[in-house]
């Protein structure tokens, strides 16, 4: 089921003129944001298919600004993205692309400041409702629906036995989860959709484990 | 398996089986699909129904967007309907007037609460407000209304698209049109079974509907689709109260509807390619707001 609530239908509050070119991004937006764990000091965003055509009108590019600003679809301040982004001094440029996506609906963020980068690929499949579908070269479906962990961690025997053991212990139950990895032995990524909320000292437990080099948590 | 309906024939035939409103069906999955209590859930539903009543008062108050292709027409409507002159009466024409509202405001970047979508957010509500005057219904109920909107809605979310960009605007107004019946009809006292009539009759009179926005904004026509699925969302409702049925069921039509939007041109789309936005004047008009089709965003967003 891609839409599971009925408020995915009846919602979300937001400042128009549209849920999946607005709404959606702005989600995108923050999403990508609270991945990447702390204001971003530069964007740049490439927009595919209706999003590339039609983003000027939609606002697209103030919501996905607002989104990394870390502003919910109702925050009014999404109108005044573009100069509250310049007042923090993060600058940012829209490159609209004419080569198909899987989704009609397609953004993919590049954020980054002095410690990093972070590649995100989203798509707004109506009404608001956003997945992420790609994260730093790791395809992924992951749709915020749930409370969500994802570990960056080394390619090794045991590190996914200990993560979920971890889990277990406090009682989480495991929603879907995904492994992937960019080579063997080399960089991987652990997708872990949970029931309960996550609190910090399991993402400090996880912290600790061997192999594990990131955690980033994702609330509903 | 943690979901009661995937279809509009499980929905029914579980509100007939345990002799409940659809609405009711709504909540009980709603809570079994996100743990959150009864309470919680209604109480999120209620505001989502304040955030409706304040956009159609702020857009009866006339509101124009910034590129000035919508704003004012919420206002004509009202006060055409006080001359007594109108043709549809009263109940239809507040409806039309009510959804002309809330889509003013969306176009506009106020605050909306989409139904399904933001582009199609006037017809859940105009309808609401306008039978309310005639059913005087209780909060509950209003918020009900809601819910059973919702549950169609979920239905052909899931089985079909409730975006533009996927399946044109029969996904959107379309949707919020047949969603809309559906609920006039619990409200006004029918049965499940006449709510899926209602939305099926709705639903097929808006297939093939295409999404074809004026600049790439959501003013031109989507404010005026508004209006026209608000009017269909009544009679429809209306037709089924009546006893009339759908002779094609209401997952069908769904499914056709599905069918139709992936076999649609992109053009048609959601891209501002063809349609209306690509006529001599719809050419004109993008390139006036934004100046041979380039851009600057303070045109619209300031």
């Amino acid at each position: 089921m891609k839409f599971r609530s009925v408020f995915d239908i009846i919602g979300p509050v937001m400042i128009g003129p549209s849920s999946s070119h607005t709404a959606g991004a702005a989600r995108i937006g923050r999403v990508a944001r609270t991945l990447f764990g702390r204001q971003p000091e530069w964007a740049r965003v490439h927009l595919y298919g209706s999003f590339a055509e039609t983003y000027k009108g939609h606002g697209t590019d103030v919501a996905i600004i607002g989104g990394l600003l870390d502003y919910d679809t109702f925050d009014e301040r999404i109108k005044s993205a573009f100069a509250d982004a310049e007042k923090l001094g993060m600058t940012f440029e829209f490159i609209p692309e004419a080569e198909e996506a899987v989704h009609p609906n397609t953004a993919r963020l590049v954020i980054g400041d002095s410690q990093g980068v972070m590649e995100l690929t989203g798509i707004s499949i109506g009404g608001g409702t956003m997945e992420v579908v790609e994260l730093n070269g790791f395809p992924l479906r992951l749709s915020g629906h749930y409370p969500a962990l994802l570990i960056v961690h080394n390619d090794r025997s045991g590190v996914i036995a200990n993560v979920s053991n971890a889990i277990a212990k406090l009682d989480i139950n495991i929603a879907h989860m995904e492994v992937d990895r960019k080579e063997k032995g080399e960089m991987a990524l652990m997708v872990i959709e949970v029931d309960q909320m996550i609190d910090a000292a399991l993402i400090n437990e996880l912290e600790s484990l061997p192999n594990v080099t990131q955690v980033s948590t994702l609330a509903n | 398996m943690d979901v009661l309906f995937s279809n509009v024939k499980e929905l029914v035939a579980l509100a007939e089986s345990q002799n409940k409103p659809i609405s009711e069906i709504m909540i009980e999955q709603e809570v079994l699909m996100t743990k959150r209590t009864r309470e919680e859930i209604i109480a999120q539903m209620d505001n989502n129904l304040t955030v409706m009543e304040k956009a159609v008062e702020r857009g009866l108050q006339g509101v124009h967007s910034a590129s000035g292709l919508t704003g004012g027409d919420a206002v004509l409507i009202q006060k055409y309907m006080a001359t007594g002159k109108s043709l549809c009466g009263d109940v239809v024409m507040d409806a039309v007037s009510k959804a002309v509202a809330t889509n003013e405001v969306n176009a506009a970047m106020g605050t909306i609460c989409a139904t399904p979508t933001a582009g199609a957010a006037g017809i859940v509500p105009g309808t609401l407000f306008a039978v309310k005057n005639k059913l005087n219904p209780t909060r509950e109920q209003m918020i009900n209304y809601l819910f059973t909107s919702g549950a169609f809605g979920f239905v052909v979310a899931n089985n079909a698209s409730i975006s533009g960009a996927a399946g044109g605007c029969q996904a959107e107004t379309g949707s919020a049109g047949s969603m809309a019946a559906a609920a006039i009809v619990e409200m006004a006292g029918g049965t499940p079974q006449q709510s899926a009539e209602a939305f099926s009759i709705v639903m097929k009179n808006m297939l093939g509907l295409v999404c074809d926005p004026v600049a790439g904004l959501v003013e031109v026509p989507c404010v005026k689709r508004n209006a026209m699925g608000a009017a269909k969302a009544l009679v429809g409702a209306d037709m089924a109260l009546a006893g009339v049925v759908s002779r094609i069921p209401t997952d069908e039509v769904i499914e056709a509807m599905h069918k139709i939007g992936k076999s649609m041109p992109s053009a048609l789309r959601e891209t501002a390619k063809g349609g209306l936005a690509a006529t001599p004047t719809g050419k004109a008009l993008e390139a006036k707001i934004f100046g041979k089709g380039k851009v600057d965003s303070d045109a619209v967003n300031s």
